[in-house]
C-alpha cells in the first residue's frame, strides 16, 4: 500500500489532482481510493486530499494515515500547516517553493533532519508559465513520478491526456509541459 | 431517445457519481429533488446528464425536501419511475411524506446519503438520518463503498418495483466516506444495467384514465390498521425478492450480496456488528487479529429494513462476545442496532455476550486501531465468560469516560 497525503487550499484543485492519479493509477489495473477533508471550505482554506493505492481492495476507509508521500501544493502551508503529522522514517516531501531547497528547510525546523527526504519544485511557477494561472495540481503529479519512480513519465503523460481529454486541446498541452518541466526541475 | 454513454471496465468513481450513473442507467422518469451535503452531487450530475441529453425523463427542482418527496409521490402514483437524492435535514423535512410514499406502496427509489442530524450543524457522515427512516415503511438497504453505491442502486429499482414488493427502497452510502471518496468501480454498459433493471410497469397508475382510482384515502379505525399490518406484512416478505434480486445481480456481475453479509464468521469466537464503511475498516482489524491468534469476524446487515432477524441469528449465535457499532445518537437508550441484535439473540441457545458502542458522530473518525481495541475487549468477555464493561460505552468520544448499565448474568 501506498498512501499519499494532499496539502492544500481549496480551489488550487487537490482533490482534482488526487482523482486524477486515481485515474491513472486504475488504468494499470491497481486500485484506488483518493479522498478529501473538507467541510464547509471556503476557497482559500487549508484541506487535505489524500490517496491511497494497493494491488488489493482497498477496504481501509479510517481518514488516519502515515504518508509515504506528502504533496505540499500551496508555498505558505509548509509554513503553517502540521505537513510532517504522522511522519514515518521514509516520508517524502514534495513542497512547492520558490525558495532553494536549502532556503527552504532552513526556515522549517520540522524538516532540519528529514532533508534528504524533501523535494522542492515551483509547480505554481511553471503552472503560471504553462497554463497561465496558478495551478499546481498537475505540475506536482509531474515530479511525484520523478521522486517516486512510480510510472515512466511518456506512460504518465499518455494517461493523463485522456483524464483531461474533456479540456481543450490547448489546456491538455500545456498540463503536458507542466508536468514535463515539474519532473525534470524536481530537486 | 436518451442518449449513451460509453464507460470503461474500470473507473474512478466516488460514491455519489456512482449512484447518478445507476439513476441515469435506470431511465428514470421523474427525478424531483433538492440537493444538500453530501448528497448534492448526485443531484448535480443527474441534472446534467438531463442537460446534455443522456435522460429522458422529468428533472423537477423544487423549493424543499418536502416538496421533493411529494412530487415523487405525485409522479409514481401517476405511474412513473421515480427517484432522488438527500441527506440529513433534509431527510427530516421528508419524513412526514415518506410515511405517505410507503402507505400508497410507491416503488421511489431514493439514495441516502448519511450525514448527523442538526444541533449542532454538522455535514458529515453518521447514520442519524438512516435510523430515522427506519420505522417508515421503506426497504433500507446500505452499501458500504461506491461499487456497491452502484450496484445496489440499480437492484433497488427491482426490489421496489416488483408486483410482490411494491414499496419504496432506501439506498444508503456514508456521508464522504462514501460519497465523497473515489475508489476503482466496474460499471454495467447501459444497456446491460437497463436490461437488469427492466422496464417499468405502472399498477393503477392515476393517468390510467379507463381505471379511475384513489391514493392517499383516509381510513379510520374501521381499515387503518389493516391497511398498516399488510404494508407490514410486504415489507417482512420482500427478503425473497431482495434474496431474488441479489441472485439474478450475482449472475449477471459475479458479485455477491446477501442480506446479512458475514467475514471471517466461520470460526469467530468475537465479532463486530456494523453499518456502512466501517464494516470494512473492521474487516481490515480483524484481519490483523487473526494473525495475532484471535479469532474476530464481521457481521453487517446490508439490509436494515426489512430487519434479517433469521440470518443475523444465523450469522452469529456461535459467536462467544459481540459488540454492535451504533453511529447514530442513542438519546435515552441503546442503539438501535444493539437491540434488534440483541433480540434476535435472546432467542438462540447459547445466547452470546452482547454490548454496545457509540461511534463515529459527525464523522468523527474511526479507525483500524480502534476497530482492534474493541476486539481485543470482547475477547477480553469471552474470556471471563461475562461481560466486564459497561454494557454501553462511547467509542471515540473526548471528555469523561462515558458508560451505561451493567450486566446481571455471569458475575
Amino acid at each position: 500500500m501506498v498512501e499519499i497525503r494532499w496539502h492544500s487550499r481549496a480551489g488550487q484543485g487537490a482533490v482534482t489532482g488526487a482523482k486524477g492519479l486515481g485515474d491513472v493509477v486504475a488504468r494499470t489495473g491497481k486500485e484506488v481510493q483518493a479522498f478529501a477533508l473538507y467541510g464547509s471550505a471556503k476557497r482559500g482554506a487549508a484541506m487535505r486530499a489524500y490517496n491511497r493505492i494497493d494491488d488489493k481492495p482497498i477496504i481501509n476507509h479510517e481518514k488516519y494515515m502515515l504518508p509515504d508521500y506528502v504533496l505540499v501544493i500551496d508555498p505558505a502551508l509548509a509554513f503553517t500547516d502540521n505537513i510532517t503529522e504522522n511522519d514515518k522514517p521514509t516520508t517524502k516531501y514534495i513542497i512547492t517553493t520558490h525558495l532553494s531547497k536549502d532556503e527552504l528547510v532552513a526556515q522549517i525546523p520540522e524538516l532540519q533532519d528529514k532533508k534528504e527526504r524533501v523535494f522542492v519544485v515551483d509547480a505554481i511557477g511553471i503552472s503560471l508559465d504553462t497554463i497561465g494561472r496558478s495551478m499546481p495540481n498537475t505540475p506536482i503529479l509531474g515530479a511525484l513520478m520523478k521522486v517516486s519512480g512510480m510510472y515512466e513519465l511518456d506512460f504518465f503523460l499518455d494517461s493523463m491526456k485522456s483524464v483531461l481529454a474533456k479540456f481543450p486541446q490547448k489546456i491538455i498541452d500545456a498540463n503536458m509541459e507542466a508536468m514535463t518541466r515539474a519532473y525534470n526541475e524536481v530537486k | 431517445m436518451a442518449e449513451k454513454m460509453e464507460l470503461k471496465e474500470v473507473e474512478v468513481w466516488d460514491g455519489n457519481y456512482a449512484a447518478s450513473q445507476a439513476l441515469r442507467q435506470a431511465q428514470v422518469d421523474v427525478v424531483s429533488a433538492y440537493p444538500i451535503t453530501p448528497s448534492t452531487p448526485i443531484v448535480e450530475n443527474y441534472g446534467a446528464y438531463v442537460a446534455n441529453g443522456y435522460v429522458d425523463g422529468e428533472f423537477v427542482m423544487v423549493e424543499s425536501e418536502h416538496a421533493a418527496m411529494s412530487g415523487c409521490v405525485g409522479a409514481a402514483a401517476a405511474g412513473g419511475r421515480v427517484a432522488t437524492a438527500t441527506s440529513s435535514q433534509g431527510f427530516a423535512l421528508m419524513v412526514e411524506v415518506l410515511y405517505q410514499a410507503s402507505g400508497m406502496r410507491l416503488p421511489i427509489v431514493m439514495t441516502v446519503v448519511n450525514r448527523a442530524l442538526a444541533s449542532p450543524l454538522n455535514v458529515r457522515g453518521d447514520h442519524g438520518d438512516m435510523y430515522l427512516g427506519r420505522d417508515s415503511g421503506w426497504v433500507q438497504i446500505d452499501a458500504f463503498n461506491a461499487q456497491e453505491a452502484y450496484d445496489l442502486t440499480l437492484c433497488a429499482f427491482k426490489i421496489g418495483e416488483d408486483m410482490r414488493v411494491r414499496l419504496p427502497v432506501m439506498m444508503h452510502q456514508d456521508g464522504f466516506l462514501t460519497s465523497h471518496t473515489a475508489q476503482n468501480v466496474h460499471p454495467l454498459s447501459d444497456d446491460e444495467a437497463y436490461k437488469f433493471v427492466g422496464d417499468y410497469k405502472p399498477y393503477e397508475e392515476m393517468l390510467d384514465f379507463t381505471k379511475p382510482v384513489t391514493y392517499g384515502a383516509q381510513t379510520e379505525e374501521d381499515w387503518h390498521y389493516e391497511h398498516k399490518a399488510r404494508q407490514h406484512k410486504a415489507l417482512m416478505e420482500s427478503k425473497d425478492v431482495i434474496d431474488e434480486v441479489f441472485a439474478e445481480f450475482k449472475k449477471l456481475t459475479g458479485r455477491e450480496y446477501k442480506r446479512v453479509e458475514s467475514y471471517m464468521m466461520d470460526d469467530a469466537e468475537v465479532a463486530i456488528v456494523a453499518l456502512g464503511t466501517t464494516v470494512e475498516t473492521a474487516r481490515v482489524a480483524a484481519e490483523q487479529l487473526r494473525e495475532e491468534g484471535i479469532k474476530a469476524g464481521v457481521v453487517a446487515p446490508r439490509c436494515f429494513r426489512p430487519f434479517p432477524f433469521d440470518e443475523i441469528r444465523d450469522a452469529l449465535e456461535n459467536t462467544k462476545a459481540i459488540a454492535v457499532l451504533d453511529r447514530s445518537a442513542p438519546m435515552g437508550a441503546m442503539g438501535a442496532l444493539f437491540n434488534e441484535v440483541s433480540a434476535a439473540l435472546y432467542t438462540t441457545p447459547n445466547r452470546p455476550l452482547v454490548t454496545n458502542f457509540i461511534y463515529g458522530l459527525g464523522g468523527r473518525d474511526f479507525s483500524v486501531e480502534e476497530a482492534k481495541r474493541i476486539f481485543k475487549e470482547q475477547k477480553a468477555h469471552a474470556d471471563a465468560g461475562h461481560i466486564t464493561t459497561p454494557i454501553q460505552q462511547f467509542s471515540g468520544v473526548r471528555g469523561p469516560k462515558l458508560g451505561f448499565f451493567e450486566t446481571k448474568r455471569g458475575n
